[in-house]
């Protein structure tokens, strides 16, 4: 993963609570997991705000829709697509 | 590098020697099937098009038809019509024989055979005289360096962009650098993504082509007046981790690997440049596939995290698993395992260079499971109504 991401993927489902030590380039960030995460499926590694980009690979993969606290389950119901958006 | 393939007359090479029944209309699909199922080694293809179509659009479908007809991996084709259709399949042979002179093609109009029994009858006749000339075709020594890779991810989940596109994108490179042509397409899939891969364009040009064909695609998507996220990503690639396109994007974008852009071409043309070219196909795999494979593609290389199971009637799909639990409940339909990148038995580099080695088995003729299997999947992508 990429220093500036703000989410990381698991690569086996994790059941909260539990505690994470994620190495982002030259950071190691231990992150407390709150919700259970499935594989594949990503957390936030860093408090992310309402509005905030989500940084994956470098680069945005949409934004949060509502503040998202480090540990969280960051999916669907609060990351915001910002790409093909016909509806607003 | 060599493979070993069918020498056209034309120059071209094959890395399969089918016999295939084309329908030019949907009203001609009972007997191409009914053809096949007479003559073992004959596939078919299927399709919903071919009359009540207009411009731009009957254009597509005629091109795409004929171009599985004139495709290199193809020893000789009977064209089947019903008689009345916008779609003449006596024009379709015709392009077919004119551009492959010394190809074997066969017509047949239901409507002068006098129905479809003797229809079938007729075409089976032609399509067993070439089954019968195709197996007598030795395949010889070829360059790699002649190959034309498709690359297609499908079913994707979040494994898709840290293993089995990753190391695709290795395999690509490795065909790039010994000569060979690589297509990177599903234009849907590159919204988010697309700065990167302009970025590699060795024009202005062709960086404002990726950028224009985005926003076309794009608008399209908007034009329906919804969130696209009602189609894309799919449910299943929601349920594997997937939150929007742009993740989705910046995940399918590896598997193009690292080398540059030389041209953004249009849904079915033919690739007639060597290094990484992007058609501008749809997202749905069938009608990318499809398109590919108009487009001259020889084998496709297709990555899977939630598992699928389709293949060209004419050219060979590898299918890469992204994760080894896919890999292990879909084994039938899977040809190879990327999940070791994620356990750690391997790294990026590693199952990049065994994709390659299996492009050249697999262009050499060993079978993939979609064609032991009898896939022949074939969608043509549409820009207009029936009429």
């Amino acid at each position: 993963m990429e220093g500036i991401d703000n989410v990381a993927i698991v690569v086996e489902p994790i059941e909260a609570p539990a505690e994470i030590v994620v190495e982002a380039a030259s950071d190691k960030i231990v992150v407390h997991i709150t919700d259970n995460i499935p594989f594949g499926h990503k957390f936030a590694i860093r408090d992310i705000p309402e509005g905030g980009l989500i940084l994956k690979y470098g680069e945005p993969i949409g934004v949060a829709r509502i503040d998202i606290k480090a540990g969280q389950h960051v999916h669907v119901h609060n990351l915001e697509s910002k790409r093909g958006r016909g509806d607003q | 590098m060599k493979f070993m393939g069918y020498r056209r007359t034309d120059g071209t090479v094959g890395i399969r020697n089918h016999v295939i029944i084309i329908p030019s209309v949907v009203c001609a699909n009972r007997v191409a099937r009914g053809i096949s199922q007479l003559v073992t080694g004959a596939t078919w293809v299927e399709h919903q098009h071919g009359c009540t179509q207009l411009g731009a659009d009957a254009a597509l479908t005629r091109r795409v038809l004929v171009a599985h007809g004139t495709h290199p991996n193809v020893y000789g084709v009977v064209v089947v019509g019903l008689g009345c259709e916008t779609l003449r399949a006596q024009n379709m042979a015709a392009e077919i024989k004119e551009t492959c002179p010394d190809k074997p093609v066969h017509l047949v109009i239901i409507q002068d055979e006098g129905g479809s029994v003797k229809a079938i009858a007729a075409g089976a006749s032609a399509a067993r005289e070439m089954v019968g000339g195709a197996s007598c075709m030795e395949r010889i020594p070829s360059d790699v360096s002649e190959l034309i890779l498709g690359t297609e991810c499908g079913g994707s989940d979040a494994c898709s962009g840290i293993s089995a596109n990753p190391a695709l994108g290795v395999a690509c490179d490795l065909l790039i650098d010994a000569g060979g042509s690589v297509i990177l397409a599903e234009t849907t899939e590159l919204i988010g993504a697309e700065h990167l891969i302009a970025a590699r364009a060795v024009s202005e040009q062709v960086a404002a082509r990726c950028y224009d064909v985005i926003r076309r695609c794009e608008d399209s998507a908007k034009a329906m007046g919804v969130d696209m996220r009602g189609g894309q990503p799919t449910p299943g690639n929601i349920e594997g981790g997937l939150s929007s396109i742009e993740e989705k994007s910046l995940g399918c974008i590896y598997k193009a690997g690292t080398k540059p852009l030389q041209d953004v071409i249009d849904y079915a043309m033919p690739v007639t440049k060597k290094g990484l070219i992007w058609m501008d196909t749809p997202g749905q795999d069938i009608e990318q596939l499809t398109g590919m494979v108009a487009g001259g593609c020889h084998i496709v290389v297709f990555t899977t995290g939630r598992g699928t199971c389709c293949g060209s009637p004419i050219a060979p799909a590898i299918k890469v698993a992204t994760n080894t639990a896919i890999f292990e409940k879909m084994k039938d339909n899977m040809d190879m395992n990327a999940g070791t990148i994620i356990t750690g038995h391997e790294s990026i580099g590693e199952v990049g260079k065994r994709i390659f080695t299996e492009v050249v088995q697999v262009a050499s003729g060993k079978l993939v499971r979609a064609e032991s299997l009898g896939f022949n999947d074939f969608a043509i992508k549409r820009i207009g109504p029936s009429m």
